[in-house]
């Protein structure tokens, strides 16, 4: 029908006529009662900061019931509540190791020393006053995933409690490499020792190469000053890296000749590998990808659905998401919406119509590099079933007749006792 | 107009390249070392031991500082309690071994690390209330209930240096990691 046609229809009063015809009982209940309640008051007035729908309240972060400590250890964004790339600064997902330290901003200094020409320090103003850069980058804590190391897999398992210690974000900050230039590398010197100010003085090891690529000091998230408990008023920002490298609080960085091999890249952040031996700097994250509609615990009907879900790489670009609906024996591209940044979260999307009958979805993510998500048994191929940290299998979602969806991950043969009841130590957010 | 617009990003080009002349934005203030050190109040100790502060502490010693700051969390004599463990088997672990059961003597890799760390962030609560003396102290007796040195090994910046953790032997650098930065070696 072209829109000529359509026009003289609704002239004729014949669509509109129809409409009502069609609508006989809306009157009697499927308007709601409180529709257009809004409508006849004055709704709230003007106010200086906002707050999301008080309807909205149930999107909270996941906190383990289960943590010895609120101080450290990790929350959950709500992954399967979210659309689009962007993590809301407020549902960003928390890893502490001494609380969140209230910084004041005036109080607040970045050294930079070690070995420099001239050691240097700034002030919030002075690092606001360089050039600055804004870039989407994704952060992951090397602990993500780790419930997938549990054996038999945990059939209460969400999407957040799969995946949800990622969050993306637009961060602006000044390049680290300017700042570096300001205070003078020394010759000789090939490390970085950045150290938050939080109650644990933590600090990592970041190669000088690395920092001179595209590490960002960031002092706004979103738009606005980071928040509390992701950093402020600065942070590292490590694209494509471990999240516990991002040293939040930033104070101070040593310009060294050695790593420092502090308590956070030795005794944790390193790897049990299948041979046994225990790897150190394990930096980048691996691809990875959720489907975070439909997912674990969810329920859904016959008909269309578009799967949503969500992929990034630490290696690069996502180039292509693929979706099973048979439980990994074929794969279907996805589409990616918006266009794929790099070392950001993506967003895929796959039109679906369920005939109700049980299976099994997937998802799996490739970088620009080539890399993919492994099947679980591929995955403990390489890393050690008591390894707590990088696992990036693909994880299985099981849709059952009666449309409720669990956890659709495999038992493994021969793996040790149930993993990850009590006592893993804070970074897989769960004790 | 044109040519007006161009003059004018001419000499801002001009005025930054001279603000820039040493490549520099000249923002931030210049430290003396004695700022630095006032700044830096927790100094990173590195694996050979450059940073270690004078001082010295035994396994006597450190069982009473144990005792007093650790005992409450981590158990009586290291073996876990409301939190982590310091002290268990087997030396260095195996991939049989559970990750509750990761604590110092099977799975830290470096004694200084120890150190850097309990004067940095412990106890939990009150970071920083522990003298050099008590640190090198509580290092000594963590180190000796995991049977790492003996009862009578006083620890100190020389000492310390030098134990050799078993867990170091597995220790290996990401060989994706070394591909990227061919010059890292591991202490």
């Amino acid at each position: 029908m072209n829109r000529r046609k359509l026009l003289q229809l609704l002239g004729k009063g014949v669509a509109a006529g129809a409409f009502v015809k069609l609508s006989p009982g809306l009157a009697q209940g499927k308007i709601p009662q409180g529709a257009t309640d809004t409508m006849k008051i004055l709704g709230p007035t003007l106010r200086e900061y906002g707050e999301r729908s008080e309807f909205e309240k149930d999107v909270i972060r996941y906190i383990s019931p289960n943590l010895r400590s609120r101080h450290t250890g990790a929350d959950f964004a709500p992954l399967e509540k979210l659309e689009g790339i962007i993590t809301p600064s407020s549902l960003h997902f928390e890893r502490h190791h001494g609380g969140v330290p209230n910084v004041n901003p005036a109080d607040y200094r970045l050294v930079i020393h070690g070995m420099v020409e001239r050691p240097l320090m700034f002030t919030l103003q002075d690092l606001k006053r360089f050039p600055s850069v804004t870039r989407t980058y994704f952060i992951e804590c090397a602990g993500n995933g780790q419930n997938g190391y549990r054996n038999p897999p945990d059939m209460t398992l969400t999407a957040t409690r799969s995946r949800g210690l990622v969050s993306n974000s637009s961060w602006t900050g000044v390049p680290l490499s300017i700042l570096l230039k300001e205070a003078g590398i020394k010759e000789g010197a090939r490390w970085l020792i950045p150290e938050g100010q939080d109650a644990a003085a933590y600090t990592r090891s970041l190669p000088l190469d690395k920092a001179l690529d595209d590490v960002l000091v960031a002092y706004a998230q979103n738009g606005e000053a980071i928040r509390p408990e992701q950093g402020y008023p600065v942070r590292l920002v490590v694209p494509g890296w471990e999240g516990s490298i991002q040293v939040k609080w930033l104070r101070r960085i040593q310009v060294a000749d050695t790593p420092v091999m502090s308590k956070d890249e030795t005794s944790e952040y390193t790897d049990v590998m299948a041979d046994g031996k225990i790897w150190a700097f394990t930096w980048v994250m691996d691809p990875e990808s959720i489907i975070t509609y439909p997912s674990g615990l969810q329920q859904i009907q016959r008909g269309f659905h578009e799967i949503r879900g969500l992929a990034w790489s630490g290696h690069g670009r996502i180039r292509r998401v693929e979706i099973s609906l048979d439980g990994g024996k074929t794969w279907k591209r996805a589409n990616l919406e918006p266009a794929p940044d790099a070392l950001s979260v993506v967003r895929f999307k796959y039109n679906w119509v369920w005939d109700g009958k049980e299976t099994v979805i997937m998802s799996r993510a490739w970088d620009e590099k080539g890399n993919t998500q492994p099947t679980q048994e591929e995955f403990f191929a390489k890393w050690a079933r008591n390894n707590r940290y990088h696992y990036n299998a693909i994880q299985a979602w099981r849709i059952g007749a009666d449309g409720k969806v669990v956890n659709g991950d495999k038992t493994l043969a021969g793996a040790p006792a149930q993993l990850g009841v009590v006592g893993r130590g804070g970074c897989g957010g769960e004790s | 107009m044109r040519r007006k617009w161009f003059y004018i990003a001419l000499s801002a080009l001009a005025l930054s390249a001279l603000v820039l002349a040493q490549g520099r934005y000249q923002i931030g203030s210049p430290l003396s070392e004695q700022e630095v050190q006032e700044w830096n109040i927790r100094p990173s100790i590195l694996a050979n031991g450059v940073g270690l502060p004078p001082g010295q502490g035994t396994v006597d010693e450190g069982a009473k500082v144990y005792a007093t700051h650790c005992a409450g969390c981590h158990g009586a004599t290291g073996e876990g309690g409301a939190f982590t463990r310091l002290v268990s088997e087997p030396f260095p672990i195996t991939k049989e071994v559970d990750s509750v059961d990761f604590a110092i003597g099977n799975y830290w890799q470096y004694a200084t690390t120890l150190f850097d760390y309990t004067r940095r962030a412990m106890p939990f609560a009150t970071p920083g209330i522990l003298s050099n003396d008590e640190v090198y102290a509580v290092v000594a007796y963590i180190l000796y209930q995991n049977g790492v040195i003996d009862e009578s090994e006083p620890m100190n910046a020389q000492t310390l240096p030098k134990v050799q953790m078993p867990a170091r032997a597995l220790l290996e650098l990401d060989p994706s990691t070394q591909k990227r930065f061919p010059w890292i070696k591991l202490p």
